[in-house]
């Protein structure tokens, strides 16, 4: 059997799975539901084995289309700046508010992803997410937290 | 049935929902171009709008999405040879080549009016076939349903796998586990939750199809960004031709279209199938109908082996509505991106839709035609200027994607958990994308989580345990033996047939 990153998620999955089960296997339900044909558990328990069973199959079968990634032409580092940035976003979007932490994340990627036209740039964060915030919160009545606006009086 | 046609119509055409038809395919037609981004991505983009509109608003802008979504990949395909979406890449078989010879713009305007016919003459197959299986479907009983259910996921496991089966299926167990999470429904006991309160109302359907469709899609493309053979091979976008049909080419579509659409719905219907077998499945019947002149011009440019295909996805694309709409399964994983909304505006898809909800059903049946002929005139003439949008960069794109992501999420939960567990989960089904493990089953078994395990349930009490429930009623057995057949020929498939 050759080691390959497909193997290796399948064996995770099955990892996963079996965890799975175990945790299905805690769930605590009603004493009088113990012995029914049908409670809480019992359709995680059945996804557990199913997982276990169809990811222990991709592991021990081989491979009849193994999957060639080319490492050299990946870009881990940009992909794992990016997501930081998101998380960053998903973090501040709460804390500083829509507005301005939207269009900061917005300037940064656009920057961070190669962009060097700050016209476009500025256009495209600032002006946008006001235009955008204005749409859902305005016109559509969707409400848009944002602490910092509201700080300011601009939003109610 | 005429009244409820004459609710569809009124409330089709009221100025909201015309708007919204006319803004979906707008907005379908721009993200579907962009390659990469299908249908499922456009729809999981517009779900955070739907919040602010009643249901049958909601759907019918979804609906307008998804044709427009299919039509935009088309022009990705004829253009610059990139598929939007799997349904549009025969399209390019014929579409690009026509394309090279300097008439992108003929084949632009074929490719709208066969869509427009498929799309047209399928939703009047749907019309007239909906309200009758219905009707057929209300002697369905859980067991019937759990089957329905098993069949779907291993249907669209079988057909969206290209070969790697045990992958889609262990992506139906994962997206089967990721909908188990939360308090159970009956007895309101937390499973998985780990103790926080985050997650006792369970994973939320936009969270997933937003991580593992529109998130996921973006740090693909960024992950393969120095790839070489993604590399998209541009002609003009500025010069694409005249888009006037001749007397001959229109002769041919003729004789095309009606077998195509006929084709295309009938595989729409089926669970798992879709537009993208329908357009293969087309292109080469079609190819078996042409003399023997116009066979050799298949690949090389050809009108029939460019309007078979675009016929038939659209038609497939309506067929796929008459299970969701009638036994509120749905066939595909953008009708189950659909099914989550619905179920996400308190809608029951089912048997019963049409009497409880009859301007749902009929508005999103009428919308439908009403969104192909939006399609053909507002989007024909505008192909010219709408081709300029292939031409935005992904400097801007990217970002744009992954702020309408963290928005969807935001104005839904106004919680940092979710947000970072869609980032976790958007990162897990990049890495499985990047090893050819497919997403639309985990989507449809999320989607379907909840559904199987009250059927399931059901049948297990009423049967008092006894799994015999699988094959007591004729119904439910003749399911089980049809999910026994595709099993048996994709493992057959999968690890035999190569070897002989």
């Amino acid at each position: 059997m050759k080691i390959n990153s497909v193997k290796i998620i399948s064996l995770l999955f099955f990892v996963l799975s079996a965890f799975y089960l175990y945790t299905a296997h805690q769930i605590q339900v009603f004493s009088f539901d113990e012995n029914a044909p049908f409670n809480a558990k019992t359709f995680p328990i059945y996804l557990g084995y199913a997982g276990m069973f169809f990811s222990g199959l991709k592991l021990v079968l081989p491979d009849q289309k193994p999957v060639e990634v080319d490492a050299k032409y990946l870009e881990f580092k940009k992909t794992t700046l990016l997501v930081l940035a998101v998380i960053f976003y998903g973090f501040t979007i709460l804390k500083v508010g829509f507005f301005l932490s939207t269009s900061l994340f917005l300037v940064f990627s656009y920057y961070f992803l190669g962009e060097r036209r700050w016209k476009l740039i500025l256009i495209f964060s600032f002006p946008f997410v006001a235009i955008f915030m204005y749409l859902l919160h305005g016109v559509l009545q969707v409400y848009l937290r944002d602490p910092l606006l509201k700080y300011i009086g601009i939003m109610g | 049935m005429i009244e409820g046609i004459l609710i569809g119509i009124k409330t089709a055409l009221s100025f909201q929902n015309l708007l919204m038809v006319m803004i979906g395919c707008f907005a379908g037609t721009i993200i579907g171009m962009l390659p990469g981004l299908g249908p499922m991505t456009a729809i999981a983009l517009m779900i955070p709008i739907t919040y602010g509109f009643d249901p049958a608003t909601g759907l019918i802008l979804m609906a307008g999405v998804y044709y427009g979504a299919v039509f935009g990949g088309s022009t990705s395909s004829i253009l610059i040879n990139a598929p939007g979406v799997p349904g549009t890449v025969a399209t390019s078989f014929d579409g690009y080549p026509m394309a090279q010879q300097g008439k992108a713009g003929k084949a632009l305007a074929i490719a709208a009016y066969s869509s427009f016919a498929g799309g047209t003459i399928a939703a009047i197959f749907l019309l007239i076939a909906a309200p009758s299986l219905s009707k057929v479907s209300l002697s369905f009983r859980s067991p019937d349903y759990f089957g329905l259910m098993i069949l779907g996921l291993t249907a669209v496991a079988a057909f969206s796998s290209k070969g790697n089966f045990l992958k889609a299926m262990m992506m139906c167990v994962f997206g089967l586990m990721l909908a188990s999470v939360g308090q159970d429904t009956l007895s309101d006991i937390p499973r998985f939750t780990f103790n926080t309160m985050n997650l006792s109302d369970g994973i939320s359907f936009v969270l997933v199809v937003m991580a593992t469709f529109a998130m996921s899609e973006a740090l693909t493309i960024i992950l393969k960004g120095n790839d070489p053979t993604k590399a998209a091979k541009q002609i003009s976008l500025t010069e694409l031709g005249s888009i006037k049909l001749d007397k001959s080419e229109t002769k041919k579509m003729v004789k095309t279209i009606p077998r195509s659409s006929i084709l295309g719905f009938i595989v729409g219907v089926l669970p798992g199938a879709g537009a993208t077998i329908a357009s293969f499945l087309a292109y080469g019947m079609e190819r078996n109908f042409v003399d023997e002149e116009e066979k050799q011009k298949f690949g090389k440019g050809s009108v029939q082996g460019l309007s078979a295909p675009e016929t038939a996805n659209n038609a497939a694309c309506s067929g796929a509505f008459v299970p969701l709409l009638t036994l509120g399964i749905p066939g595909s994983g953008t009708t189950a991106v659909m099914l989550g909304a619905l179920l996400g505006f308190g809608i029951q898809p089912g048997p019963r839709l049409y009497e409880t909800n009859p301007e749902i059903f009929w508005s999103v049946i009428m919308s439908m035609y009403i969104g192909m002929v939006v399609l053909l005139i507002l989007n024909l003439p505008l192909i010219p200027y709408i081709a300029r949008i292939l031409a935005v960069p992904r400097t801007f794109l990217i970002p744009m994607i992954l702020f309408f992501s963290v928005t969807g999420i935001y104005l839904m939960s106004f919680n940092n958990f979710d947000i970072f567990l869609m980032i976790g989960i958007a990162v897990v089904a990049t890495i499985l994308r990047l090893y050819d493990f497919p997403m639309p089953p985990l989507i449809l078994a999320f989607v379907l989580g909840g559904l199987m395990e009250e059927n399931l349930r059901r049948s297990l009490l009423i049967s008092d345990g006894s799994w015999s429930f699988l094959w007591d009623r004729p119904l439910t057995l003749c399911i089980m033996l049809v999910i026994i057949s595709i099993v048996s020929w994709q493992m057959y498939s999968s690890f035999f047939k190569k070897k002989l």
